[in-house]
């Protein structure tokens, strides 16, 4: 892309006082913003760093604080995101492709637009209370790893959804049309065209999804997710926590030694989270370089 | 790329297909993985005791596998009269209407105290008109007819002075803010609103330890965490028959009742078709004969020899049912009269 071009001469000078009075305001915002970040992942790392060690992460949840670790809760987390992320991409993307590309714009699509926009607004434990009656009660999953992954599932469908369908609708029009004028049927054109062209964009909105559900707490809580589970979870039918549940836990201990536990706790979810957006943006990245 | 592609969305659609044959599979596997796991549930003030026990236990008998959750008194019996647990920790006795549902459901339970919890009233080290205050002060200040009227601590007692009071406690969704509106007001949950409240007892401890004119309560472990940072308030209940004049919160005064109306029991309460079960039972045994011990050290105050001995004989004869009928759950029974009832 060519830089823009500074304002030219001709431009008022008000106008052009105004333009870079608003670049340095996007500026210290911007910096605001992550200087409020900083402040915070070096509280948090400063209270923690001393408990972080390869014991706290392979140790099970203790009354004393120094023994304690995060292996169950950081084991939970990455099983139940993980068959989240089975459970919820194909539906979503597989949602989001019928809608955008076969669905019609009559009165009814757009009546599912609208919900599903509202339903990526819902509070979390909106969800908590569906999954506790549908996939706990109902469908007798327990309060196993399948009930919370279905749940969290539910809860990042609509916005897996509603980024697929942006990403779709921005791959232009031409290349369908060049797929078509080659002969192409419309799912040959959306699988070999359409989906590898959108991809980057799908990508980050499953990203985005993803990253709410491992740090929700109230939605697993509701559905009966443990607090202390001194095993690492086996299969889709074990009990399990999840990092923010032992995380809240120790917050709210009195003696200060957990604090610190749930400070390293804290910067292990961070790393978790950066971990899964760094998967993303090395993938992203492969199809960009692909795609170009 | 396109052959790339093609091949990412097959691993996935392939995985997915995996996924869905594995659930079909193992449809009747939540049954017996349920079996061998001893599952308790309930009040997060109970889980350190019962995480505690749990973990003794598991040292004690490797291959056992206890876990514990904490969705509040109210959610644990709720799971518990489904039959979804196996225990239930409790920072109140069960209420008629959990009773009622649980008796529907045909859930046998026995009630077992199993330590003291007391409620703490704070202030800061540098507050020095308060050392003890009348339960009858403290229901002026904390009943609902208080909000936006009594505001200054002049107006609880003649000669404090003309200061703003700064009120902290309880949210109203904790086991604690029932309990304290209870035992002070007069009537669960009611009580004044214009407080700064959580959920969090670590929140009230940061705001009462960092306002002179403030006043809180909470848990007694937190007192005990942060004595350096807070003064604690003895508790006069008028009432010579237990104790004459004001009483502070100590280790001694929570479990021998004379710190009235702020101690209180806590329980756990175990299904008894789930005793069948030698996991279960033998778990319930050690949380009995050993708990006591462990009890200390999470924070709270263990029961005497007396009254330990007196749950164990109760559990022996299983004895089912509730000990708090009707409305006298802290009246002046004392829990000793009451086990031994």
């Amino acid at each position: 892309m060519n830089p823009i071009p500074d304002p030219d001469l001709s431009t008022p000078l008000l106008k052009r006082i105004g333009d870079r009075l608003l670049a340095s305001f996007g500026l210290l915002v911007t910096l605001l913003a992550l200087v409020a970040l900083g402040a915070l992942i070096y509280d948090v790392a400063r209270d923690g760093a001393g408990r972080l060690s390869w014991q706290f992460l392979t140790s099970y949840p203790s009354r004393r604080a120094a023994d304690a670790g995060i292996l169950p809760a950081l084991a939970g987390s990455l099983f139940v995101i993980s068959l989240t992320a089975l459970i919820a991409v194909p539906l979503g993307v597989s949602a989001a492709i019928h809608l955008e590309e076969y669905g019609g714009r009559g009165r009814l699509s757009r009546l599912i637009e609208i919900n599903i926009s509202n339903l990526a607004g819902v509070p979390s434990i909106i969800y908590g209370l569906l999954g506790l009656g549908l996939f706990v009660r109902i469908m007798g999953m327990e309060r196993s790893v399948l009930a919370g992954a279905s749940t969290l599932a539910l809860l990042a469908l609509p916005v897996i959804i509603l980024a697929t369908r942006e990403a779709l609708r921005a791959v232009p029009k031409t290349l369908r049309e060049a797929s078509y004028a080659l002969g192409a049927t419309r799912w040959q054109t959306i699988w070999h065209q359409v989906l590898p062209a959108a991809f980057p964009g799908i990508l980050t909105g499953l990203i985005l999804a993803l990253s709410r559900a491992v740090g929700e707490t109230a939605p697993l809580i509701t559905i009966g997710a443990l607090t202390y589970v001194p095993f690492v979870p086996t299969d889709v039918w074990s009990p399990f926590t999840v990092l923010p549940i032992q995380i809240f836990n120790w917050v709210s201990r009195p003696q200060a030694s957990f604090g610190e536990n749930a400070a390293a706790g804290i910067v292990v979810l961070l790393g978790f989270l950066l971990a899964m957006n760094a998967v993303a943006i090395v993938l992203r990245d492969r199809f960009h370089r692909r795609a170009g | 790329m396109v052959f790339r592609c093609r091949h990412a969305l097959v691993t996935v659609a392939f995985t997915v297909a995996i996924l869905g044959l594995a659930a079909c599979g193992s449809g009747d596997a939540p049954a017996t993985s349920s079996g061998q796991v001893i599952t308790a549930d309930g009040s997060s003030t109970v889980f350190p005791v019962t995480e505690a026990v749990a973990e003794e236990f598991q040292k004690a008998h490797p291959g056992a596998r206890v876990t514990v959750g904490s969705s509040g008194t109210g959610g644990g019996f709720q799971k518990f009269c489904r039959s979804e647990t196996d225990i239930s920790n409790a920072s109140r006795p069960i209420k008629a209407t959990e009773l009622e549902s649980c008796a529907k459901a045909g859930i046998d339970f026995i009630e077992l105290p199993v330590a003291y919890d007391g409620l703490a009233i704070v202030v800061h080290p540098k507050n020095t008109w308060v050392t003890s205050m009348t339960v009858a002060e403290l229901k002026r200040l904390w009943e609902p007819a208080a909000q936006g009227q009594i505001t200054r601590w002049s107006q609880i007692r003649a000669g404090w002075p003309d200061q703003e009071i700064h009120l902290f406690g309880a949210g109203v969704d904790s086991g604690t803010f029932d309990y304290f509106t209870e035992a002070i007001v007069g009537k669960e949950a009611q009580s004044r609103g214009d407080y700064t409240s959580s959920e969090d007892d670590n929140v009230i401890v940061q705001g009462v330890s960092g306002d002179q004119y403030a006043l809180g309560y909470f848990g007694y472990a937190y007192y005990e965490q942060n004595q350096d940072k807070l003064k604690r308030v003895a508790v006069d209940d008028e009432d010579p028959g237990n104790g004459a004049g004001p009483i502070a919160p100590t280790p001694e005064t929570v479990s021998g009742g004379t710190y009235r109306p702020l101690s209180r029991p806590i329980f756990i309460y175990a299904k008894v078709t789930a005793l069948e079960r030698p996991e279960v039972l033998n778990f319930v045994e050690f949380y009995l004969s050993k708990g006591a011990a462990l009890v200390r050290e999470v924070g709270y105050i263990p029961m005497t020899e007396r009254e330990q001995e007196l749950v164990r004989s109760r559990f022996t004869a299983r004895r089912t049912g509730t000990m708090f009928t009707g409305t006298d759950s802290h009246s002046q029974i004392t829990l000793e009269q009451r086990l031994g009832k």
